[in-house]
């Protein structure tokens, strides 16, 4: 260990501010392109879900409307 | 003797590989980063003239490494794409640049923030520094340019242009110390032969390049799987994958 105790590693010898900026926004950053992903599968589930219900929906609709035409 | 790749100009089965891949460069990315950065910030001595600021090396140099790597990585795609007509290269190009474009912004804001306590100033336009700052802009062209087109063809043989134009720009950043009398401090560790870096403080630094390096591996798997996705929302295979709960992919 460099640092003789724990509020000389935070000090970093008078630069604390400089380098924990610095690693805090590296990997903040980074973290962030990782839940940007999970983000987009996520709405990318929701848009094929939503295609798919849609689908569904006219295909049954087609359904009723030819049983209709079939019974009158 | 190269078949073994033409599968993967199949996005099934380039999604696969990248599934396939992901853990591998995670787990190893997020053990050498968390090893690398505590010896880095709390084990390494400090040095002689710039104290304990020069420990946002560990994060600065592997951030401008990638940023550079991963440009590169994007004209080998773009070229191999435009030879061979190949659009899952396309989507690695679109996959990369974001990924990218963070390494540069890392590089960029972890240099402003070491040269305000040792330069005196956030920014100078100095070779080095300006230089990086194009290939910032370069990456946000080509994904500014990616998103202009409705048709990803042609938007792929934009940014695969784009990206091969952009290459001059590397020997500019990395011969900038050289060619001109600037600021930024000389190379430290591309001196093979003879590394002005002590080795308890290169042994760190080298875990953390190798971890910046794995991470964004990660990334653009993941990039690419997504870019794959949202192309391919109307195959059968992306729909059953989508629509399936166990997708092999949180």
């Amino acid at each position: 260990m460099h640092f003789d105790s724990f509020a000389a590693f935070i000090d970093m010898g008078g630069y604390g501010f400089y380098v924990w900026t610095s690693f805090i926004v590296t990997f903040v950053g980074i973290y962030t392109l990782f839940i940007e992903q999970k983000w987009r599968k996520k709405q990318l589930k929701l848009a094929v879900v939503k295609e798919n219900d849609r689908i569904q929906r006219i295909k049954k609709a087609k359904e009723k409307a030819s049983q209709a035409n079939s019974d009158e | 003797m190269w078949k073994w790749l033409h599968p993967y100009a199949k996005t099934e089965e380039t999604y696969a590989l990248c599934g396939r891949l992901y853990p591998w460069f995670l787990w190893p990315a997020i053990a050498l980063l968390a090893v690398g950065t505590v010896w880095g910030l709390a084990f390494a001595p400090a040095d002689y003239q710039q104290g304990d600021s020069f420990r946002i090396i560990y994060i600065h140099v592997p951030g401008a490494m990638l940023s550079m790597g991963l440009y590169a990585g994007m004209a080998i795609l773009g070229f191999i794409g435009l030879v061979w007509q190949i659009r899952t290269c396309y989507m690695g190009i679109a996959a990369i640049a974001p990924v990218g474009a963070m390494m540069t912004f890392i590089a960029l804001f972890t240099g402003a923030v070491w040269g305000k306590p040792m330069w005196g100033t956030w920014w100078v336009w100095d070779a080095r520094l300006t230089s990086e700052l194009i290939l910032l802009f370069l990456y946000l062209g080509v994904i500014a340019l990616y998103g202009a087109f409705d048709d990803k063809i042609q938007a792929g043989k934009a940014v695969a242009v784009m990206s091969l134009v952009g290459v001059i720009n590397l020997p500019i950043i990395h011969y900038s110390v050289y060619w001109w009398n600037t600021l930024h401090q000389g190379a430290t560790i591309s001196k093979f032969d003879n590394p002005s870096i002590s080795s308890d403080m290169l042994w760190p630094l080298l875990l953390n390049i190798l971890g910046f390096g794995l991470v964004a591996g990660a990334l653009a798997c993941r990039r690419l799987q997504n870019e794959i996705l949202t192309r391919e929302m109307r195959r059968p295979w992306a729909q059953t994958l989508l629509l399936s709960n166990e997708t092999g992919a949180k």
